[in-house]
């Protein structure tokens, strides 16, 4: 086997200097635009996290102000959520893999998806200048009528960032869409896209649904703050419970735009790293839409201590328990896939058994806070932080770094370094558990979450918290650290190292301006690997 | 070290238990399904690890048998969950009749509780062992949330409404007390304690307050200043309605609805008299909005709460029973 050489031409040395990026309508360009933003976001809402975890070390509110540490954690949930998580894998992984999986040259509409870009990076600006000009103390919940008639911190221009970013969003979604409509490859049918599509295809039906209603949402709590208008407080004639209602409306959904994605990233992990046609193809393909559908039915669910009538509590109890399965299948058949597979322990497998154990607790004990007697304990307790970081953290974050790994030498050309990429793996997995585990029993205890100052008992769990989520700081510089290296030292990837089916590793890496010489044929499903004679190139 | 990790919270009520076996069957079923995945997960990337580069996966596309499997039975699973949480949940919605009623008003940053006989608190709550409790809320500024995670139980705390959280005290001692809904700067200390005590010294702390009103006598005092009884005389001859025997009662409007005249019924016909006019009354009432803070609200609905029916007059329906949690007319 001959060393492979980087392609002579391709989309990143085609065209070079600051306007070649910022004027560029190609989708991959877009992405890597899209991956240093919300790496950066990433990086200064873990940065709050670190602030947070490190005043929790001791029970009393003693390193920052109790003011200071209600903005830490508003901003730690506002920038993760809205900036990070939500963009993360739709508009990196997304952006990059979609026009290429379905044998397209670019999104249907390139300019849009620039222009998605630039709403994104408007949206933050406003966020950061709330930041800067003194933070926001609202929890990223917003809640009314504390929001629109107590804090005196910036939630208008933190709300106005949200509100723009949420265009972004709408677009994207939009622009996702059309593109898996209409620009497949001949012989591409539906049911031998690669469910990376279907999930975002799911992703973007919740975008251009949801979203709107947080921006309707946004809006009124900005008006009731800035016009006084009784909107939502009851001292101006409105009902606080009613921004409940529309806040979690999307706010809930949008927990299936951060795990959606990283579910699709882990199917195509699992067939590649085991190189097996996934099990149930089409069940998994469905249960992204039936997640997507369902989804937007069990909002109340977070309300079920805000005074709701016992049978409306009742059905969206029911119902929570209804969306609960589809996941549940998903994590059947890739457990399933893996049965007789052809398995080979390279990072990004590593990372999706990551994302299987703690998506699989964090699914799990999201049943503890269906059931409506639990719920009433241990809602806004510790137990909540925990489960969500379960999704979002364990589950959204291991996905995405399943598929940086994944795609890295697609999307660079270059390989990332194996042993470290592993050892990375493993840490942020002892790190996340250490973190996140005991919050579980924390929570379970009674300890009430956006605590500044907590009761004594509590402080060795809180310690074992803060000495992993310290560990768990190490494992994402790691990554960080030798993804920057590998992009002068990796070794040159070639077009397919991991011997994947699908039409992006037809093409080389990196990939050219258009993606393909000509455009592909289609004539088998997705993940046809155990019919094909493998060979690594 | 380990002394000092708890692991699971005290038993201190009727319901703690209903919560925790839930919990624990929970926590058995998240064990089994964890453990479940994890191991096949390790199995297989063990036991089918690649050998050699060209080996590739065996041909097995799915089985829709299996995919009905385990679908039904984790559906099958849940309903069991579903139904034995509703069921515990419809316990604590529902206060039981004979339950004694303490008043709690939030603001930022403190707790105020108002026993029936007048006694008056703040960030403490005496209540006796045996007896269940019920917590009629409200807030004066923004949503709080009381939470006594020994009892399992908390409520959100709104201001505008009423919610309410019931509890029967099983062992004697001194128990958290937080504000579970953020609530700004101090919102960690917006705490307090429960003190659980015999039904004796609970009697005897309860006459220890220095001879201050009954909530009901403050209340009346509140009804004549406010000059309420200048319209709504006992009998029916007023311009307003009677409020003998009104409390619990079912009450016909103007507008041809049929409400119960419940806490937030009440409060809301001071703040809001046109909310929901009584069939056959003129529309007179001015509003008391700024003039009755939340306790004095509470002192004059205690106070309607005690006036008998008066003798003579039609027996309406009798006094339901206390309506569960939430389930009252939103402002």
């Amino acid at each position: 086997m001959t060393t492979p050489l980087l392609p002579r031409e391709h989309y990143l040395n085609i065209r070079y200097g600051i306007l070649s990026w910022l004027l560029t309508k190609d989708h991959k360009r877009i992405a890597l635009l899209y991956l240093i933003s919300v790496t950066a976001f990433f990086f200064l809402g873990g940065f709050f996290a670190v602030l947070i975890r490190l005043e929790l070390a001791t029970p009393a509110g003693d390193m920052v102000s109790s003011d200071t540490y209600n903005k830490l954690f508003t901003m730690h949930g506002v920038i993760m959520v809205f900036f990070f998580l939500i963009p993360s894998i739709p508009a990196v992984l997304g952006n990059f893999l979609i026009p290429m999986m379905i044998g397209a040259k670019d999104l249907a509409f390139p300019r849009l998806n620039l222009l998605s870009w630039y709403i994104y990076m408007l949206g933050g600006t406003f966020t950061m200048w709330a930041v800067i000009v003194g933070g926001v103390d609202t929890g990223w919940t917003f809640y009314t009528p504390y929001s629109t008639a107590a804090s005196n911190t910036n939630v208008v221009a933190t709300g106005l960032g949200v509100f723009i970013t949420g265009f972004s969003s709408i677009l994207t979604g939009l622009n996702f869409i059309v593109t898996i409509h209409r620009m497949r490859a001949p012989g591409l049918t539906w049911f031998r896209l690669p469910l990376f599509v279907w999930a975002h295809y799911a992703t973007s039906l919740i975008f251009i649904l949801g979203t709107p209603v947080i921006a309707i949402t946004v809006l009124l709590l900005a008006v009731e703050r800035g016009l006084h208008i009784g909107i939502f407080d009851p001292a101006l004639g409105g009902d606080p419970v009613l921004f409940q209602h529309l806040f979690w409306f999307y706010s809930h959904p949008a927990v299936y735009i951060m795990v959606l994605p990283s579910m699709g990233v882990v199917s195509e992990v699992v067939a590649c790293f085991s190189r097996k046609n996934i099990f149930g193809y089409s069940f998994v393909a469905f249960s992204s839409l039936a997640i997507a559908v369902f989804g937007f039915l069990v909002w109340a669910h977070h309300m079920f201590v805000a005074g709701m009538s016992v049978y409306a509590a009742m059905i969206f109890s029911f119902l929570s328990y209804a969306v609960a399965i589809p996941s549940a299948v998903k994590v059947f058949n890739w457990t399933a896939t893996l049965y007789k597979g052809s398995i080979s322990w390279q990072a990004p497998l590593l990372f999706v058994f990551g994302f299987l154990g703690l998506f699989t607790i964090g699914g799990m004990t999201g049943l503890f806070l269906a059931a409506l007697a639990i719920d009433v304990h241990v809602h806004d307790t510790y137990f909540i932080v925990a489960h969500f970081h379960y999704i979002m953290v364990g589950g959204a974050i291991m996905g995405y770094m399943a598929g940086l790994h994944f795609w890295w030498p697609k999307i660079t050309g270059r390989m990332y370094p194996e042993g470290w990429a592993k050892f990375s793996a493993l840490v942020i997995f002892i790190g996340f558990n250490l973190t996140f585990f005991p919050q579980f029993v924390l929570g379970y205890l009674g300890m009430p979450r956006r605590y500044h100052a907590y009761p004594e008992e509590f402080q060795v769990l809180n310690v074992m918290s803060s000495a992993g989520a310290s560990i768990l700081a190490v494992g994402y510089v790691i990554p960080m650290v030798y993804f920057l290296w590998s992009l002068r030292y990796g070794r040159a990837a070639g077009p397919n190292p991991w011997g994947a089916t699908g039409l992006e590793w037809t093409t080389q890496s990196p990939p050219l301006t258009e993606n393909f010489p000509m455009t592909p044929v289609v004539t088998e499903g997705a993940y046809e690997y155990s019919r094909r004679e493998m060979r690594v190139v | 070290m380990w002394s000092s990790l708890p692991l699971f919270p005290e038993q201190a009520s009727t319901l703690a238990h209903q919560v925790d076996n839930l919990y624990f069957f929970l926590v058995a079923l998240t064990a089994f399904f964890s453990t479940l995945i994890a191991v096949l997960v390790v199995v297989f990337a063990v036991k089918y690890r690649r050998t050699h580069a060209a080996q590739v996966g065996a041909p097995i596309t799915g089985s829709v048998p299996l995919e009905l499997m385990w679908s039904i039975i984790p559906f099958g699973i849940a309903m069991v969950i579903f139904a034995w949480s509703a069921n515990v949940y419809f316990n604590m919605a529902r206060p039981p009749d004979e339950s004694m009623e303490i008043y709690a008003v939030g603001k930022r940053w403190m707790w105020k509780f108002q026993h029936i006989g007048g006694r008056r608190e703040i960030n403490e709550l005496h209540v006796p062992i045996g007896r269940p409790v019920k917590v009629t809320m409200t807030s004066e500024d923004v949503i709080h949330d009381l939470y006594l995670p020994n009892f399992r139980v908390k409520a959100d705390v709104i201001p505008g409404r009423y919610s309410t959280i019931w509890f029967e005290a099983t062992k004697r001692g001194e128990y958290h007390l937080f504000c579970a809904e953020y609530c700004g700067t101090k919102h960690s200390a917006m705490i307090g304690r429960v003190v659980v005590m015999e039904p004796t010294e609970y009697q005897a702390w309860l006459s220890g307050g220095g001879g201050e009103m009954s909530l009901a006598a403050r209340g009346e005092r509140m009804f004549q200043e406010l000059a309420c009884h200048t319209c709504h005389l006992p009998d029916a001859s007023g311009r307003g309605p009677s409020l003998q025997g009104l409390f619990g009662s079912q009450v016909k409007l103007a507008d041809g609805r049929t409400v119960t005249a419940d806490e937030g019924y009440v409060r809301e016909s001071i703040l809001n008299p046109q909310a929901k006019l009584v069939a056959g009354y003129q529309p007179l009432m001015p509003t008391f909005q700024g003039l009755v803070n939340e306790e004095a609200l509470m002192g004059l609905i205690e106070y309607v709460k005690s006036l008998p029916p008066a003798a003579g007059a039609p027996t309406g329906t009798a006094p339901q029973p206390a309506t569960p949690q939430g389930e009252r007319k939103p402002q």
